[in-house]
């Protein structure tokens, strides 16, 4: 081996006999130097990193074209598409930081894994067609060569949502729009829903709408590693670490009216190392900002937010983590195995687990009972009864209109948002992923017009509220 | 060893063709000794050279398109000789067969060839499918679901019949009376929870489903949720452990030395 790896000056091009085979012996240790050699050797050819004087393989490289902060499912799916959109094979460079590669606090693994197009924004539903169709060729878009395909353990079995009287109208609306983007969603009576399910309790329930194709759950950590494998194999670099400043310039403009601006660009992003000080300069172009629950605190290190209030430049961005409790009981003579994910009238849901009569839900508590969003602990008296087992998760909730941020921001000019989709992201994330690679390659939105969700909204006062929030 | 080019096959098995066998999920596929290092140097090259790993991906794109090439939605030709011409036209393409109502089964030969007769008669509806080994898939139902009086469906052994497409089958709820689901590797017990719309259902075929988890609780909780329909296929005793009665005959008897 030693002899295909020696450059043709050093030594006499072809060694006769192998090192360690000199008669008599030595006491010189010519293994451990010979293992040592070779390393020198491999580190000088192409193709390897120089490290002869400093170990930097733990660091991300120097310099990138997009810095995308936030290795989640919104992350990853933007990765992806800038890597599948971009117009020359390796034209673009991409760096996803993400903070805790155990994904123990993330929103994408913590969740429920629920996907519906009951929506009252048409571009909710599209987004969730989309990403149906994304998921049901999964195959197809996350083709690794060599890898086994992957089994997101998607159940059809739809969205059941129950009305009470004074909502009644409000839902009927709602399926008008929905059928009319393409969704499949039928409309029951309460009759209807016993017939159907003779399980349910119609008490308080005047209309029932059930999605009947493209809608239903799935394994949301199988797809986070799918997209993450497909991710790696089409070049995108993982860093672990956190980004912990933004070094920007900044350049006094003139507006239409003659009203000075300032507009910032953030040339470098500072990630430290986990558990050390060290940190590394990354050069970049574009930051992509999905970091879910912590979006707001990588926003104000870009100076998001900081000036007198009600001006653009003193417009924060309203997303903040809340806690989410998931409950499993068992019921041994509960609802089938046709179950949908049912959804009450009070915001309670529940949904079969498995074949063995296990179930789990949970509700969105009103606004006096939300938890602290400290820790992830569970409380067990939110569930008024017996738990098999529980868990809890962060939504990136908007608090001014709990519809997600996506698109650049005005004055820190290649800052682009894909956060704040407050319990929906999942569902939504391949389509958001295109959205915002084709507003980062092609300066707009081509498939889906995402511009209701642009950040100007929070400064201009322009709520698009969302009414279907589980 | 058999000619150069077969030993270089360059596909991934999984991807070749008809799927053998089950879809291994995550684990290595287990395969014979020779197999193995063929395998092992087409890795090597793949993981080595950016040219040997596009012209893999290529090819397995290439696999991919071609199924969506035979899934094409025939709307020029409904338009033309109606749904159940274009439907069944559909099915005879693929390889199937399909039996209009009161004619005799029309099969393609092994050329596949079919008559061409059937243009006369395309407003007399379609009674029975049978799409065994077809390369049917969720864009490719689409045809299929234009037979509004279909009694009886067979998808024995189609590889791309997974979940997703079960879900789409709730428009033939009112006619659809046999359904045979038997070898599909891609469905599982979820898939067949959204079978529930299929209230005229009287046969039901579940053998063989490799990606069922516990073939013996589902097919138990298929014949709840479908009361009126005979659930054929799996037998809901096995895997279940021997009861205590049986054992002390164990003990009785000793072993002889």
């Amino acid at each position: 081996m030693i002899r295909r790896v020696l450059p043709h000056g050093m030594g006499r091009g072809r060694l006769t006999r192998r090192p360690g085979t000199r008669r008599g012996g030595f006491s010189l240790d010519w293994d451990g130097k010979v293992s040592e050699i070779k390393k020198k050797i491999k580190s000088i050819l192409p193709g390897r990193s120089c490290d002869l004087l400093q170990d930097t393989s733990h660091l991300p490289p120097e310099h990138s074209d997009v810095v995308i902060v936030g290795g989640g499912v919104l992350g990853l799916s933007v990765a992806y598409w800038l890597k599948k959109l971009e117009s020359r094979r390796g034209a673009i460079r991409v760096l996803v930081v993400e903070r805790d590669h155990t994904y123990s606090q993330a929103s994408t693994g913590l969740s429920v894994g629920g996907i519906c197009q009951q929506f009252s924004l048409p571009e909710n539903i599209q987004l969730s067609l989309f990403s149906a169709s994304f998921l049901r060729n999964i195959n197809e878009y996350l083709a690794v060569v060599d890898a086994p395909p992957l089994d997101l353990q998607f159940n059809p079995s739809g969205y059941l949502l129950l009305a009470s009287e004074k909502d009644a109208a409000a839902m009927e609306s709602n399926v008008k729009v929905q059928r009319q983007e393409g969704a499949k969603v039928s409309l029951m009576s309460p009759d209807q829903l016993r017939n159907k399910f003779p399980w349910i309790n119609t008490e308080g329930v005047a209309l029932a709408s059930y999605g009947m194709e493209d809608e239903g759950w799935f394994d949301p950590w199988c797809l986070l590693q799918g997209l993450r494998r497909k991710v790696q194999s089409l070049g995108v670099l993982f860093c672990q670490g956190e980004v912990t400043r933004f070094l920007s310039s900044s350049q006094r403009m003139l507006t239409t009216d003659d009203k000075a601006v300032v507009l910032k660009r953030i040339h470098e992003v500072h990630v430290k190392m986990d558990r050390s000080l060290e940190y590394q300069p990354v050069e970049c172009a574009i930051v992509i900002n999905a970091a879910g629950a912590w979006s707001s605190q990588i926003a104000a290190l870009a100076g998001i937010g900081e000036g007198p209030p009600g001006t653009l430049q003193g417009t924060k961005l309203p997303v903040e983590p809340r806690k989410r409790y998931v409950y499993v009981w068992h019921c041994p003579q509960g609802p089938g195995l046709e179950t949908p994910l049912v959804a009450d009238t009070s915001g309670a849901y529940f949904r079969r687990e498995g074949l063995g009569s296990n179930y789990l839900g949970g509700r969105s508590p009103t606004e006096q009972e939300e938890p602290d969003p400290a820790n992830l602990e569970v409380d067990h008296d939110f569930f008024q009864d017996k738990v098999q087992s529980a868990w809890a998760g962060y939504y990136d909730y908007n608090t001014f209109d709990q519809n997600g941020v996506v698109g650049p921001h005005p004055l820190v000019v290649n800052m682009y948002f894909a956060t704040g989709f407050s319990g929906h992201g999942l569902q939504q994330a391949p389509g958001v992923g295109r959205a915002v690679a084709e507003m980062v390659l092609k300066g707009r939105f081509q498939t889906i017009n995402l511009s209701p969700f642009l950040f100007t909204r929070f400064y201009l006062g322009e709520k698009i509220q969302e009414n279907n929030i589980i | 060893m058999a000619a150069p080019w077969a030993s270089l096959r360059l596909v991934a098995p999984m991807w070749n063709g008809r799927i053998r066998g089950i879809h291994r999920l995550g684990g290595a596929v287990a395969p014979e000794g020779n197999q193995k290092k063929k395998r092992t140097i087409l890795q090597f090259l793949t993981n080595y050279f950016y040219d040997v790993e596009a012209l893999r991906d290529y090819l397995l794109q290439r696999e991919m398109y071609k199924v969506h090439e035979k899934n094409r939605s025939y709307t020029w030709l409904e338009k033309q000789h109606g749904p159940y011409g274009a439907g069944a036209f559909f099915i005879l393409k693929q390889g199937g067969a399909v039996k209009f109502r009161d004619k005799e089964w029309i099969r393609p030969d092994k050329y596949g060839h079919f008559s061409q007769e059937f243009w006369n008669f395309c407003e007399v509806p379609v009674e029975a499918v049978d799409a065994s080994d077809c390369d049917i898939n969720y864009e490719g139902l689409d045809n299929l679901l234009r037979l509004k009086e279909l009694q009886s469906l067979s998808l024995q052994r189609c590889s791309h019949v997974d979940d997703w497409c079960l879900s789409r089958l709730y428009p033939l709820a009112d006619s659809l009376q046999e359904l045979s689901l038997a070898g599909c590797p891609r469905v599982s017990e979820r898939g067949l929870a959204c079978l529930h719309h299929l209230q005229n259902l009287r046969r039901l075929d579940i053998s063989d489903l490799p990606a069922v988890s516990n073939p013996g609780l589902t097919q138990i909780l298929v014949e709840e949720m479908l009361p009126n329909c005979k659930v054929v296929g799996v037998d809901w005793a096995e895997g279940l452990k021997s009861g205590p009665e049986e054992q002390p005959q164990d003990t009785a008897s000793p072993v002889p030395a």
